[in-house]
Formats: C-alpha cells, sequence, structure tokens
C-alpha cells in the first residue's frame, strides 16, 4: 500500500506494481502451508499505478497470492483492481467452490459503485474463474461486461497490448515440469506431519520385541526398517509429480504403483530380515500409489468422474496391499 | 508443450448442437481446448481432455452444454465420504455461506 487515490466516489487504495521483500517471503511461508489462516486481502476497488477512468479493470480472489501476482505482472500498468470476498481462497478454487461467483461480482460492482469511478463498461476476469461465472448473466444484472482475460497473469501484459485478445497459448492451463516441481515441497510438508510420528511409532514397535531388549534395540536400530515408508513417500510424492509424463499409465494410481515397485525393487538391497522385505514389497508401492492418486488433486487436468473411476478400483487393491504388509511386518516382529 | 490426457471415455460432458447459437464463449473458458467450432456451432473435438470444471456449463447463454461438475481431486472425494468439511481444503460440495478459509492448500487449491 502506498497511499490512497481521490475518486468520485471516495478514495480508494493505492498500490505498488512491484512486490517487495515481505510479499515474497510471506508467500513462500503460505507455499508450505505455514501460517495460512491470515493471508487475505480486504475485498474492494484497488488502485495500481495511477489509473484513470479509462484504465481497465481486473478483478481478482482476496487470496493474497492471487492479488499479489496480479500486482507483479502488472508491472508499471495502470488499472484498477476489484477484489471480490473468496473467503482467501485462490481464484480457481474458488470459482469450483462458488465463492467467485456471479452475485459476488455483481454485488461487489455495486457496493464500490464502480460504474461512477469508470467510465467504460468491461470486467477483465481470470479465464480460471469462469467456472463461477455466467457472464450473460453478469450483464443482465450489472450492465458490465465480462472478458476473460488469460489463464495465466504473466501473459496480462500482451493481452492488454494486444486488443484484450488471448492467443490459443494464453487459453490452456499447463502442467509444465516446473509447476509440478514447485509442488512437491507441498506435498512432502504434507507427508512429513504422518511418515515421521508414523517412523517413530515403527521403530519403537521393532524395539519392544527385538531380542536384545528394548533401549539397546531402540537405540541401536540403523534407518533401514523405515526405508520402506520414506521409500514410499519419495516414489508417490516427488517421483510421480516429477515424471508424470513419463510414467507408463494414465491412472495416477498406476503411475504411482509403478515408481513405488521400482523403489521397492531397491530396498531389496538393504540389509533386514527376509520377512521385512516382503512386507515392504507390499507396503511401499501400496503407499506409493496412494500418494500418487492424492496428487489428482493438485493436478490440473483429472476430471472428478475420472478420479472416482480410478479410486473405485485403486482404494480396496491399495489398503489389502496395505493389510498384507502389515500382517507380513508384525509377523516378522514374532520370527 | 504435450498435453496431459487423463483416464478414456469417463467424461460426463453433453453439448446440445441444436440449441447453440454459436457465441463461442465456452471456446474461450475452457483451459483443455475441449470444444471447437465448427459451421459455427460449437463441437466437441477432445472429449477425453475435458475436466469437468464447469466453466463452459455456467458461461453458456442458452444453457446448450450440461456436465457433472467436480474438482477431479482424490482427497475431496475422500473427505466428502468421511463428512469431513471446512478446515480441509476442498469437498465435493461447494461452500455454503461463509467458510473458513481452508488451512492448507493442496497443489491447484492453493
Ligand atoms: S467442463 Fe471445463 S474442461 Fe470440460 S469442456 Fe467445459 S470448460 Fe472445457
Ligand atoms: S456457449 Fe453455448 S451457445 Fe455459445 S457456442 Fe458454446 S454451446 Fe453454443
Amino acid at each position: 500500500m502506498v497511499g490512497s487515490l481521490a475518486t468520485p466516489q471516495g478514495e480508494v487504495p493505492l498500490v505498488k506494481g512491484h512486490l517487495g521483500g515481505r510479499d515474497r517471503w510471506g508467500a513462500l511461508l503460505v507455499r508450505l502451508g505455514i501460517g495460512r489462516m491470515s493471508y487475505s486481502v480486504e475485498p474492494g476497488l484497488y488502485a495500481i499505478n495511477h489509473p484513470g477512468p479509462d484504465a481497465p479493470v481486473l478483478v481478482t480472489a482476496n487470496y493474497k497470492l492471487s492479488f499479489d501476482h496480479l500486482r507483479r505482472h502488472l508491472q508499471d500498468l495502470a488499472a484498477w483492481i476489484l477484489v471480490l470476498d473468496t473467503h482467501g481462497i485462490n481464484v480457481w478454487c474458488a470459482a469450483g467452490k462458488g465463492l467467485f461467483s456471479t452475485a459476488e461480482l455483481v454485488g461487489r460492482i455495486k457496493a464500490v459503485d464502480l460504474a461512477q469511478i469508470i467510465t467504460h463498461r468491461r470486467l477483465l476476469l481470470p479465464q480460471l474463474s469462469a467456472p463461477g461465472i455466467a457472464a450473460h448473466a453478469v450483464r443482465k444484472q450489472s450492465g458490465f461486461k465480462v472478458v476473460y482475460g488469460p489463464v495465466y497473469a504473466r501473459d496480462l501484459p500482451a493481452f492488454l497490448a494486444n486488443n484484450q485478445q488471448a492467443t490459443p497459448a494464453m487459453r490452456l492451463k499447463t502442467f509444465t515440469l516446473a509447476e509440478r516441481a514447485v509442488l512437491v515441497p507441498v506435498e512432502l510438508t504434507i507427508a512429513l506431519k504422518w511418515a515421521i510420528p508414523l517412523s517413530l511409532v515403527l521403530l519403537a514397535l521393532r524395539a519392544l520385541t527385538g531380542a536384545a531388549g528394548f533401549w539397546p534395540t531402540l537405540v541401536g536400530q540403523e534407518f533401514w526398517p523405515v526405508a520402506g515408508l520414506w521409500a514410499g513417500v519419495i516414489a508417490g510424492s516427488v517421483a510421480t509429480p516429477l515424471l508424470l509424463p513419463w510414467l507408463p499409465g494414465r491412472a495416477f494410481a498406476v503411475k504411482g504403483l509403478l515408481a513405488g515397485l521400482v523403489a521397492a525393487a531397491l530396498l531389496a538391497l538393504t540389509p533386514l530380515p527376509r520377512l521385512d522385505h516382503w512386507a515392504w514389497f507390499f507396503l511401499t508401492p501400496a503407499l506409493a500409489s496412494f500418494l500418487a492418486l492424492e496428487f489428482t488433486g493438485a493436478s490440473t487436468f483429472t476430471s472428478l468422474s475420472g478420479v472416482k473411476k480410478e479410486m473405485r478400483i485403486a482404494l480396496p487393491c491399495q489398503i489389502g496391499a496395505g493389510l498384507i504388509g502389515a500382517g507380513l511386518w508384525l509377523a516378522g516382529r514374532f520370527m | 508443450m504435450e498435453k496431459f490426457v487423463y483416464l478414456r471415455n469417463v467424461v460426463t460432458l453433453n453439448l446440445d448442437q441444436r440449441q447453440c447459437i454459436g457465441c463461442g464463449i465456452c471456446l474461450t473458458v475452457c483451459p483443455r481446448a475441449v470444444l471447437a467450432m465448427a459451421e459455427e456451432r460449437a463441437r466437441i473435438v477432445d472429449r477425453d481432455a475435458c475436466m469437468e470444471c464447469g466453466a463452459c456449463m455456467s458461461n453458456c447463454p442458452v444453457d446448450a452444454i450440461a456436465v457433472e461438475r467436480g474438482v477431479g481431486c482424490a482427497q475431496a472425494v475422500i473427505n466428502t465420504m468421511l463428512g469431513r468439511t471446512g478446515e480441509q481444503c476442498c469437498t465435493m460440495t461447494p461452500a455454503e455461506g461463509r467458510g473458513e478459509p481452508p488451512a492448507r492448500g493442496r497443489g491447484t487449491c492453493g
């Protein structure tokens, strides 16, 4: 925030078209899922780089990352930003949940009295907000014409320069290696929350039945007894996202299963009792397959019908393999 | 740029060409290039690429498109099966009223 701009409807907060260090640091924390709750922007109208009454109006969600992303890519362009109340959720998810909606947009236009501030009647919406919006209804209810901008904010300057026309490429949601790579830390942070406690439990259980007694076994254990768990996490939450287009199969559960089988094959080289090897041969691929299935939520091309079909077949198999593996592992404790 | 494809023949997308008035907005909003214009009417050209986001349906002025919209997210399906709402990022049912903001972001739900 660098001040305010006077309009016929009062002062509008003025913001910069570049990000400061604090915005970047905040973005990193949000990505890693730390302190997520308070990261929203007050809904309403903002002015960026001193816009006039004929400057474009860009609509976005009140999730701070969506807002900052827009600011960053606008750089020195002058525009109005209309921030909707999406309960701090990003554009795509808010549209899916019906929070980035026709009703919210029309209500916000009226609340800020947009028609009095600008002279034209066009609103630029991110293309990914379209599932929540009915453009024809917005026009009818508010008199404003909805123009769908590009999927990615980085294409906005080119879109604006090109008479608000998008190239076909600007209309497509991609899922590049870089886009998948930034998701890996997120997936790992989620996995660490249960994988670390579970590792400790497994090590303790092993120690309980250790021939040398609890404490000596616990302290003397190496990493190998839980290597299978971590191999599953890496196969499902790191290898599968990164290698997604190259792993065979269409179903995510199949891709994860294959990555998990490779991991399980490598585990056979570790110094563990025979029965433990067999146990992990079931557990690791089952876990990898499940985590890969979970990654459908982060991907940008899966349909609900597809995910449901995949789950109907994969979940029972994963649970079955998990139970067999757990049985073998427990048996190994008493042999 | 490679185009990812998900499972074959599962998508619920339906387009009634008789109703279509050829406005083209469904082509504009589709992030997966599922639709194309032929003889001034929209047509499905890559059905398996559809992710059932529902953008084409909600923006069609004459209701020519029907799709069972939803998020292709296993966690959302599990949350819904377990009857969990609120805290979690996604469930299959849209949030009613003032829900809590999600506690964590999984990918596109960030
Ligand atoms: S539901 Fe979404 S992905 Fe499918 S055709 Fe419509 S706009 Fe495209
Ligand atoms: S939005 Fe509806 S009317 Fe317009 S081209 Fe698509 S199907 Fe036809």
